[in-house]
Protein backbone atom coordinates (compact mmCIF):
# COMPACT_ATOMS: atom_id res chain seq x y z
CA UNK A 1 0.00 0.00 0.00
CA UNK A 2 2.78 2.35 0.72
CA UNK A 3 4.77 1.71 -2.43
CA UNK A 4 0.91 1.64 -4.04
CA UNK A 5 0.60 5.22 -2.86
CA UNK A 6 4.22 6.29 -3.70
CA UNK A 7 3.43 5.37 -7.43
CA UNK A 8 0.64 7.09 -7.23
CA UNK A 9 1.92 9.75 -6.74
CA UNK A 10 2.14 12.41 -10.07
CA UNK A 11 4.69 15.46 -8.46
CA UNK A 12 7.06 17.31 -10.46
CA UNK A 13 10.52 16.50 -8.94
CA UNK A 14 10.96 20.32 -7.29
CA UNK A 15 7.89 19.30 -5.26
CA UNK A 16 9.38 15.99 -4.13
CA UNK A 17 12.60 17.91 -3.33
CA UNK A 18 10.32 20.00 -1.13
CA UNK A 19 8.25 17.15 -0.04
CA UNK A 20 11.76 15.68 1.70
CA UNK A 21 11.10 15.69 4.98
CA UNK A 22 9.83 13.72 8.19
CA UNK A 23 6.00 14.00 7.66
CA UNK A 24 6.57 13.10 4.20
CA UNK A 25 8.74 9.84 5.44
CA UNK A 26 6.01 8.63 7.27
CA UNK A 27 2.97 9.99 5.72
CA UNK A 28 2.32 8.42 2.43
CA UNK A 29 0.28 10.86 0.14
CA UNK A 30 -2.13 10.48 -2.74
CA UNK A 31 -4.89 11.82 -4.29
CA UNK A 32 -7.14 9.28 -4.38
CA UNK A 33 -9.80 8.22 -1.74
CA UNK A 34 -9.42 6.32 1.15
CA UNK A 35 -5.04 7.78 1.15
CA UNK A 36 -4.29 10.33 3.51
CA UNK A 37 -5.68 13.58 3.22
CA UNK A 38 -3.48 16.34 4.37
CA UNK A 39 -4.75 20.54 5.01
CA UNK A 40 -4.66 22.51 2.22
CA UNK A 41 -5.36 26.68 1.99
CA UNK A 42 -8.53 25.73 -0.10
CA UNK A 43 -10.23 24.97 3.30
CA UNK A 44 -9.93 28.77 3.83
CA UNK A 45 -12.16 29.62 0.84
CA UNK A 46 -15.02 27.25 1.09
CA UNK A 47 -17.50 27.56 -1.71
CA UNK A 48 -20.49 30.34 -1.28
CA UNK A 49 -23.67 29.34 0.29
CA UNK A 50 -25.73 32.69 -0.16
CA UNK A 51 -25.28 35.74 -2.79
CA UNK A 52 -22.40 33.88 -4.44
CA UNK A 53 -20.39 36.67 -6.43
CA UNK A 54 -21.94 39.94 -4.62
CA UNK A 55 -19.95 41.67 -2.09
CA UNK A 56 -22.49 40.00 0.56
CA UNK A 57 -21.62 36.50 -0.57
CA UNK A 58 -21.55 34.84 2.56
CA UNK A 59 -19.87 31.12 3.02
CA UNK A 60 -19.05 28.70 5.78
CA UNK A 61 -16.34 31.19 7.87
CA UNK A 62 -18.73 34.04 7.12
CA UNK A 63 -21.19 31.88 9.17
CA UNK A 64 -18.69 30.92 11.91
CA UNK A 65 -17.80 34.65 12.20
CA UNK A 66 -21.70 35.40 12.40
CA UNK A 67 -22.25 32.77 15.04
CA UNK A 68 -19.28 34.17 17.16
CA UNK A 69 -20.53 37.63 16.84
CA UNK A 70 -23.78 36.20 17.97
CA UNK A 71 -21.90 34.52 21.26
CA UNK A 72 -20.36 37.42 22.43
CA UNK A 73 -23.89 39.90 22.30
CA UNK A 74 -25.20 36.88 24.38
CA UNK A 75 -23.06 36.59 26.55
CA UNK A 76 -21.90 40.02 27.37
CA UNK A 77 -25.73 41.17 26.67
CA UNK A 78 -26.52 38.86 29.51
CA UNK A 79 -23.84 39.79 31.85
CA UNK A 80 -24.82 43.24 31.86
CA UNK A 81 -28.31 43.13 31.37
CA UNK A 82 -28.87 43.77 35.11
CA UNK A 83 -25.75 44.37 36.82
CA UNK A 84 -25.73 44.41 40.72
CA UNK A 85 -23.60 45.94 43.37
CA UNK A 86 -22.96 42.42 44.96
CA UNK A 87 -22.32 40.68 41.36
CA UNK A 88 -23.38 37.07 41.13
CA UNK A 89 -21.24 34.23 39.35
CA UNK A 90 -22.07 34.94 35.78
CA UNK A 91 -22.12 38.85 36.57
CA UNK A 92 -18.54 38.09 38.10
CA UNK A 93 -17.36 36.43 35.26
CA UNK A 94 -17.90 38.78 32.70
CA UNK A 95 -16.68 42.11 35.27
CA UNK A 96 -13.45 40.57 34.70
CA UNK A 97 -13.55 40.08 30.88
CA UNK A 98 -14.18 43.75 30.62
CA UNK A 99 -11.67 44.81 33.52
CA UNK A 100 -9.17 42.77 32.32
CA UNK A 101 -8.89 45.58 29.22
CA UNK A 102 -10.22 48.46 31.33
CA UNK A 103 -7.67 48.16 34.00
CA UNK A 104 -4.95 45.72 32.40
CA UNK A 105 -4.92 47.66 29.20
CA UNK A 106 -6.64 51.10 29.15
CA UNK A 107 -5.74 52.19 32.19
CA UNK A 108 -2.59 50.87 32.64
CA UNK A 109 -1.15 52.02 29.29
CA UNK A 110 -3.29 55.31 28.09
CA UNK A 111 -4.31 56.17 32.11
CA UNK A 112 -7.75 57.02 33.33
CA UNK A 113 -9.05 60.02 30.90
CA UNK A 114 -7.16 58.79 27.46
CA UNK A 115 -8.59 54.89 29.11
CA UNK A 116 -11.68 55.81 29.39
CA UNK A 117 -12.15 57.41 25.35
CA UNK A 118 -10.56 54.84 23.74
CA UNK A 119 -12.02 51.76 25.85
CA UNK A 120 -15.02 50.94 23.36
CA UNK A 121 -12.83 50.43 20.58
CA UNK A 122 -10.09 48.02 22.46
CA UNK A 123 -12.67 45.90 24.08
CA UNK A 124 -14.48 45.43 21.22
CA UNK A 125 -10.90 44.68 19.20
CA UNK A 126 -10.04 42.43 21.89
CA UNK A 127 -13.36 40.27 22.44
CA UNK A 128 -14.07 40.40 18.46
CA UNK A 129 -10.84 38.26 18.62
CA UNK A 130 -10.87 36.29 21.04
CA UNK A 131 -14.57 35.26 20.11
CA UNK A 132 -13.47 34.68 16.34
CA UNK A 133 -10.08 33.02 17.41
CA UNK A 134 -12.03 30.93 19.97
CA UNK A 135 -14.26 29.07 16.59
CA UNK A 136 -11.04 27.66 15.84
CA UNK A 137 -11.71 24.79 18.41
CA UNK A 138 -14.63 24.71 19.03
CA UNK A 139 -15.90 20.78 17.58
CA UNK A 140 -18.47 21.92 14.40
CA UNK A 141 -17.10 24.95 13.51
CA UNK A 142 -13.43 23.78 13.75
CA UNK A 143 -11.78 27.24 11.90
CA UNK A 144 -11.08 30.74 13.67
CA UNK A 145 -13.43 33.48 12.16
CA UNK A 146 -9.80 35.44 12.17
CA UNK A 147 -7.83 32.98 9.86
CA UNK A 148 -9.06 35.13 6.71
CA UNK A 149 -7.29 37.93 6.44
CA UNK A 150 -11.05 40.43 6.16
CA UNK A 151 -11.23 40.23 10.46
CA UNK A 152 -7.34 41.12 10.64
CA UNK A 153 -7.37 43.62 7.80
CA UNK A 154 -10.37 45.37 9.09
CA UNK A 155 -9.11 45.71 12.88
CA UNK A 156 -5.47 46.84 11.90
CA UNK A 157 -7.50 49.18 10.04
CA UNK A 158 -9.07 50.43 12.96
CA UNK A 159 -6.48 50.33 14.91
CA UNK A 160 -4.95 52.76 12.69
CA UNK A 161 -7.08 54.87 11.75
CA UNK A 162 -7.38 55.60 15.67
CA UNK A 163 -3.78 55.87 16.84
CA UNK A 164 -3.35 58.64 13.96
CA UNK A 165 -6.52 60.18 14.58
CA UNK A 166 -5.68 60.45 18.62
CA UNK A 167 -2.48 61.60 17.62
CA UNK A 168 -3.78 64.24 15.38
CA UNK A 169 -6.11 65.34 17.50
CA UNK A 170 -4.07 65.63 20.69
CA UNK A 171 -0.85 67.63 18.71
CA UNK A 172 -0.77 66.85 14.92
CA UNK A 173 2.89 68.86 14.94
CA UNK A 174 3.76 66.40 18.18
CA UNK A 175 2.63 63.83 17.07
CA UNK A 176 4.63 63.87 12.90
CA UNK A 177 7.69 65.49 15.23
CA UNK A 178 7.91 62.54 17.34
CA UNK A 179 6.84 59.92 14.86
CA UNK A 180 8.94 60.66 12.14
CA UNK A 181 11.93 62.99 13.96
CA UNK A 182 12.58 61.19 17.05
CA UNK A 183 14.27 63.48 19.71
CA UNK A 184 17.73 62.98 21.06
CA UNK A 185 19.18 62.36 17.21
CA UNK A 186 21.91 64.82 15.35
CA UNK A 187 19.95 66.19 12.62
CA UNK A 188 21.92 64.19 9.83
CA UNK A 189 21.08 60.96 11.15
CA UNK A 190 17.47 62.08 10.29
CA UNK A 191 18.20 61.13 6.42
CA UNK A 192 18.17 57.57 7.55
CA UNK A 193 15.98 57.52 10.29
CA UNK A 194 13.05 59.06 9.28
CA UNK A 195 12.21 57.16 6.06
CA UNK A 196 12.80 54.04 8.56
CA UNK A 197 10.23 55.72 11.31
CA UNK A 198 7.82 56.44 8.18
CA UNK A 199 7.78 53.02 7.20
CA UNK A 200 7.89 51.11 10.42
CA UNK A 201 4.98 53.36 11.94
CA UNK A 202 2.88 54.15 8.57
CA UNK A 203 3.25 50.53 6.70
CA UNK A 204 4.88 47.94 8.67
CA UNK A 205 2.55 48.41 12.04
CA UNK A 206 -1.18 47.37 10.30
CA UNK A 207 0.94 45.31 7.85
CA UNK A 208 2.25 43.05 11.42
CA UNK A 209 -1.08 43.45 12.95
CA UNK A 210 -3.06 41.81 10.17
CA UNK A 211 -0.29 39.20 8.79
CA UNK A 212 0.69 38.56 13.06
CA UNK A 213 -2.95 37.29 13.76
CA UNK A 214 -4.15 35.81 10.29
CA UNK A 215 -1.28 33.64 10.23
CA UNK A 216 -0.86 32.22 14.01
CA UNK A 217 -4.79 31.25 13.04
CA UNK A 218 -4.02 29.62 9.46
CA UNK A 219 -1.01 27.82 10.89
CA UNK A 220 -2.90 26.98 14.02
CA UNK A 221 -5.85 25.24 12.18
CA UNK A 222 -3.14 23.47 9.34
CA UNK A 223 -1.55 22.20 12.44
CA UNK A 224 -4.66 21.26 14.24
CA UNK A 225 -6.37 19.34 10.79
CA UNK A 226 -3.01 17.44 10.04
CA UNK A 227 -2.56 15.80 13.05
CA UNK A 228 -6.37 14.68 13.02
CA UNK A 229 -6.54 13.51 9.55
CA UNK A 230 -3.01 11.72 10.16
CA UNK A 231 -4.55 9.94 13.06
CA UNK A 232 -7.58 9.18 10.94
CA UNK A 233 -5.41 7.70 8.29
CA UNK A 234 -3.19 5.94 10.86
CA UNK A 235 -5.62 4.26 12.77
CA UNK A 236 -9.10 3.71 10.33
CA UNK A 237 -7.08 3.58 6.81
CA UNK A 238 -3.98 1.39 7.44
CA UNK A 239 -4.33 -0.22 10.86
CA UNK A 240 -1.80 -2.92 12.44
CA UNK A 241 1.25 -1.23 13.60
CA UNK A 242 -0.02 2.47 12.22
CA UNK A 243 -2.42 2.60 15.20
CA UNK A 244 0.19 3.24 17.61
CA UNK A 245 1.36 5.95 15.53
CA UNK A 246 -2.01 7.41 15.42
CA UNK A 247 -2.68 7.12 18.70
CA UNK A 248 0.75 9.70 19.05
CA UNK A 249 -1.00 12.26 16.39
CA UNK A 250 -4.10 12.23 18.39
CA UNK A 251 -2.20 12.86 21.42
CA UNK A 252 -0.51 15.68 19.56
CA UNK A 253 -3.85 17.17 18.10
CA UNK A 254 -4.70 16.97 21.76
CA UNK A 255 -1.88 19.12 23.03
CA UNK A 256 -2.00 21.41 20.07
CA UNK A 257 -5.87 22.13 20.74
CA UNK A 258 -5.07 23.54 24.29
CA UNK A 259 -1.77 25.19 22.59
CA UNK A 260 -4.76 26.78 20.51
CA UNK A 261 -6.40 27.82 23.37
CA UNK A 262 -3.50 29.48 24.75
CA UNK A 263 -3.01 31.31 21.32
CA UNK A 264 -6.32 32.52 20.81
CA UNK A 265 -6.19 34.76 24.07
CA UNK A 266 -2.67 35.44 23.77
CA UNK A 267 -3.18 37.11 19.85
CA UNK A 268 -6.12 38.68 21.03
CA UNK A 269 -4.37 40.34 23.94
CA UNK A 270 -1.01 41.32 22.02
CA UNK A 271 -3.32 42.81 19.27
CA UNK A 272 -5.51 45.15 21.64
CA UNK A 273 -2.09 45.75 23.36
CA UNK A 274 -0.63 47.03 20.35
CA UNK A 275 -3.09 49.18 19.79
CA UNK A 276 -3.02 50.63 23.08
CA UNK A 277 0.46 51.30 22.81
CA UNK A 278 0.25 52.89 19.47
CA UNK A 279 -2.05 55.47 20.96
CA UNK A 280 0.03 56.04 23.57
CA UNK A 281 2.69 57.06 21.59
CA UNK A 282 0.88 58.85 19.72
CA UNK A 283 -0.69 60.62 22.72
CA UNK A 284 2.38 61.48 24.36
CA UNK A 285 4.30 64.55 25.11
CA UNK A 286 7.70 63.63 24.14
CA UNK A 287 9.41 60.11 23.50
CA UNK B 1 0.51 19.48 3.75
CA UNK B 2 3.19 21.32 1.52
CA UNK B 3 2.07 18.39 -1.20
CA UNK B 4 -1.31 19.65 -1.04
CA UNK B 5 -0.16 23.83 -1.12
CA UNK B 6 2.17 23.06 -3.76
CA UNK B 7 -0.04 21.30 -5.62
CA UNK B 8 -2.94 23.70 -5.83
CA UNK B 9 -0.37 26.43 -6.42
CA UNK B 10 1.02 24.73 -9.26
CA UNK B 11 -2.49 24.06 -10.77
CA UNK B 12 -2.96 27.75 -9.97
CA UNK B 13 -6.29 27.01 -7.71
CA UNK B 14 -5.49 28.09 -4.71
CA UNK B 15 -6.23 31.92 -3.61
CA UNK B 16 -3.81 33.67 -2.17
CA UNK B 17 -4.22 34.27 1.53
CA UNK B 18 -3.62 37.93 1.76
CA UNK B 19 -5.64 39.24 -0.41
CA UNK B 20 -8.99 40.05 0.69
CA UNK B 21 -12.34 39.39 -1.10
CA UNK B 22 -14.78 41.89 -0.92
CA UNK B 23 -17.16 40.04 0.70
CA UNK B 24 -14.57 39.19 3.34
CA UNK B 25 -13.96 42.90 4.40
CA UNK B 26 -17.59 43.85 4.18
CA UNK B 27 -18.36 41.05 6.73
CA UNK B 28 -15.30 42.06 8.61
CA UNK B 29 -16.67 45.50 9.38
CA UNK B 30 -20.18 44.87 9.66
CA UNK B 31 -18.98 42.26 12.34
CA UNK B 32 -16.90 44.94 14.14
CA UNK B 33 -19.40 47.74 13.74
CA UNK B 34 -22.06 45.78 15.25
CA UNK B 35 -19.45 44.72 18.38
CA UNK B 36 -18.29 48.14 18.84
CA UNK B 37 -21.54 50.02 19.10
CA UNK B 38 -22.76 47.27 21.23
CA UNK B 39 -19.61 48.00 23.65
CA UNK B 40 -19.87 51.71 22.82
CA UNK B 41 -23.36 52.18 23.20
CA UNK B 42 -24.46 49.30 25.91
CA UNK B 43 -22.35 47.17 27.72
CA UNK B 44 -19.66 49.87 28.63
CA UNK B 45 -22.08 52.30 30.06
CA UNK B 46 -23.69 49.76 32.07
CA UNK B 47 -20.27 48.36 33.61
CA UNK B 48 -19.49 52.22 33.90
CA UNK B 49 -22.90 52.91 35.89
CA UNK B 50 -22.06 49.55 38.07
CA UNK B 51 -19.03 50.98 39.21
CA UNK B 52 -20.05 54.49 39.82
CA UNK B 53 -22.83 52.64 41.89
CA UNK B 54 -20.04 50.39 43.51
CA UNK B 55 -18.33 53.45 44.39
CA UNK B 56 -21.20 55.22 45.88
CA UNK B 57 -22.01 52.22 47.83
CA UNK B 58 -19.04 51.83 49.38
CA UNK B 59 -18.66 55.63 50.04
CA UNK B 60 -22.32 55.71 51.35
CA UNK B 61 -20.99 52.71 53.79
CA UNK B 62 -18.20 54.22 55.27
CA UNK B 63 -20.59 57.41 55.77
CA UNK B 64 -22.87 55.78 57.34
CA UNK B 65 -20.04 53.83 59.78
CA UNK B 66 -18.52 57.31 60.46
CA UNK B 67 -22.08 58.66 61.31
CA UNK B 68 -22.49 55.48 63.71
CA UNK B 69 -18.92 55.77 65.30
CA UNK B 70 -20.00 59.48 66.10
CA UNK B 71 -23.35 58.73 67.83
CA UNK B 72 -21.76 55.82 69.55
CA UNK B 73 -18.99 58.35 71.09
CA UNK B 74 -21.45 60.92 71.74
CA UNK B 75 -24.17 57.88 73.70
CA UNK B 76 -20.96 57.08 75.46
CA UNK B 77 -19.81 60.19 76.56
CA UNK B 78 -23.49 61.37 77.88
CA UNK B 79 -23.65 58.10 79.63
CA UNK B 80 -20.11 59.21 81.02
CA UNK B 81 -21.03 62.31 82.07
CA UNK B 82 -24.22 60.89 83.66
CA UNK B 83 -22.32 58.52 85.71
CA UNK B 84 -20.29 61.54 87.19
CA UNK B 85 -23.54 63.14 87.89
CA UNK B 86 -25.48 60.41 89.33
CA UNK B 87 -22.24 59.60 91.16
CA UNK B 88 -22.14 63.45 92.33
CA UNK B 89 -25.90 63.37 93.60
CA UNK B 90 -25.51 60.08 95.15
CA UNK B 91 -22.01 61.41 97.21
CA UNK B 92 -24.66 64.31 98.44
CA UNK B 93 -27.55 62.46 99.19
CA UNK B 94 -25.21 60.52 101.66
CA UNK B 95 -23.52 63.04 103.04
CA UNK B 96 -27.22 65.04 103.79
CA UNK B 97 -28.36 61.84 104.77
CA UNK B 98 -25.63 61.67 107.21
CA UNK B 99 -26.35 65.34 108.70
CA UNK B 100 -30.06 64.70 108.89
CA UNK B 101 -29.41 61.48 110.87
CA UNK B 102 -26.37 63.36 112.86
CA UNK B 103 -29.24 65.81 113.95
CA UNK B 104 -32.09 63.46 114.23
CA UNK B 105 -30.01 61.70 116.90
CA UNK B 106 -29.05 65.43 118.26
CA UNK B 107 -32.42 65.90 118.55
CA UNK B 108 -33.69 62.82 120.13
CA UNK B 109 -31.34 62.65 122.70
CA UNK B 110 -32.13 66.52 123.77
CA UNK B 111 -36.03 65.47 123.95
CA UNK B 112 -35.21 62.61 125.50
CA UNK B 113 -33.33 64.40 128.22
CA UNK B 114 -35.99 67.10 128.29
CA UNK B 115 -38.55 64.35 128.90
CA UNK B 116 -36.56 62.82 131.32
CA UNK B 117 -36.09 65.68 133.49
CA UNK B 118 -40.04 66.59 132.74
CA UNK B 119 -40.83 63.13 134.23
CA UNK B 120 -38.52 63.48 136.89
CA UNK B 121 -39.85 67.11 137.91
CA UNK B 122 -43.55 65.79 137.49
CA UNK B 123 -42.66 62.41 139.35
CA UNK B 124 -41.10 64.76 142.10
CA UNK B 125 -44.03 67.17 142.28
CA UNK B 126 -46.49 64.38 142.73
CA UNK B 127 -44.71 62.50 145.40
CA UNK B 128 -44.13 65.43 147.16
CA UNK B 129 -47.84 66.55 146.12
CA UNK B 130 -48.79 62.81 147.85
CA UNK B 131 -46.46 63.28 150.75
CA UNK B 132 -48.16 66.35 151.71
CA UNK B 133 -51.52 64.78 151.25
CA UNK B 134 -50.80 61.92 153.79
CA UNK B 135 -49.04 64.01 155.93
CA UNK B 136 -52.32 65.93 156.09
CA UNK B 137 -54.36 62.72 156.01
CA UNK B 138 -52.25 61.14 158.31
CA UNK B 139 -52.62 64.04 160.63
CA UNK B 140 -56.24 64.17 160.97
CA UNK B 141 -56.56 60.63 160.93
CA UNK B 142 -53.92 60.22 163.94
CA UNK B 143 -56.31 63.25 165.68
CA UNK B 144 -59.61 61.28 165.18
CA UNK B 145 -57.76 57.99 166.39
CA UNK B 146 -56.06 59.65 169.35
CA UNK B 147 -59.44 61.35 170.22
CA UNK B 148 -61.43 58.85 170.22
CA UNK B 149 -59.33 56.29 171.79
CA UNK B 150 -58.91 59.26 174.16
CA UNK B 151 -63.11 59.36 174.64
CA UNK B 152 -62.99 55.59 175.33
CA UNK B 153 -60.57 56.26 177.81
CA UNK B 154 -62.10 59.27 179.41
CA UNK B 155 -65.75 57.87 179.05
CA UNK B 156 -66.77 60.84 177.28
CA UNK B 157 -67.17 62.22 173.66
CA UNK B 158 -65.08 65.02 172.98
CA UNK B 159 -67.77 66.43 171.27
CA UNK B 160 -66.92 69.99 170.84
CA UNK B 161 -64.24 69.83 167.98
CA UNK B 162 -62.54 73.09 168.46
CA UNK B 163 -61.68 71.78 171.89
CA UNK B 164 -60.65 68.77 170.45
CA UNK B 165 -58.76 70.36 167.89
CA UNK B 166 -57.23 71.94 170.52
CA UNK B 167 -56.07 69.44 172.35
CA UNK B 168 -54.75 67.32 169.28
CA UNK B 169 -52.52 70.00 167.96
CA UNK B 170 -51.01 70.67 171.59
CA UNK B 171 -50.79 66.98 171.78
CA UNK B 172 -48.89 67.15 168.52
CA UNK B 173 -46.75 69.89 169.23
CA UNK B 174 -45.60 68.41 172.02
CA UNK B 175 -44.66 65.47 170.16
CA UNK B 176 -43.20 67.23 167.47
CA UNK B 177 -40.92 68.69 170.05
CA UNK B 178 -39.89 65.93 172.08
CA UNK B 179 -39.35 64.45 169.25
CA UNK B 180 -37.05 67.08 168.55
CA UNK B 181 -35.76 67.06 171.74
CA UNK B 182 -34.52 63.78 171.57
CA UNK B 183 -32.88 64.22 168.12
CA UNK B 184 -31.13 67.08 169.67
CA UNK B 185 -30.22 65.25 172.75
CA UNK B 186 -29.06 62.27 170.38
CA UNK B 187 -26.87 64.93 168.44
Amino acid sequence: MFVDARAQLHAPKQEIALLANAVNLLVPISTDDGEFHGPSIEEFFPGALLFEGTPFEINRIMLVRFIAVAALLLIFWLGTRSMRIVPGRFQSIVEMGLDFIRVGVADDLLGKKDGKRFLPILTSIFFMVLFMNITGIIPGLNIAGTSVIGVPLVLAIVSYVTFIYAGIKQSPKNFFKNSLFPSGVPWPVYIIVTPIELISTFVIRPVTLTLRLMMNMIVGHLLLVLFFAATQFFIFNLGGWYTLLGVGTLAFGFVFTLFEILVAVLQAYVFTLLTAVYIQLAVAEEH
Amino acid sequence: MLHAVLRAATEGETQNPVLPATYDIVWSAVCFAIILVFFWLYALPRMQKLLDERAEAIEGNIAKADEAQRKAEAALEEYTAQLADARAEAGKIRETAREDGKKIVAEAKEQASTEVARINASAQAQIEAERQSALVSLRSEVGTIAIDLASGVVGESLSDDAKAKAVVDRFLADLEASEQAAAGGKK
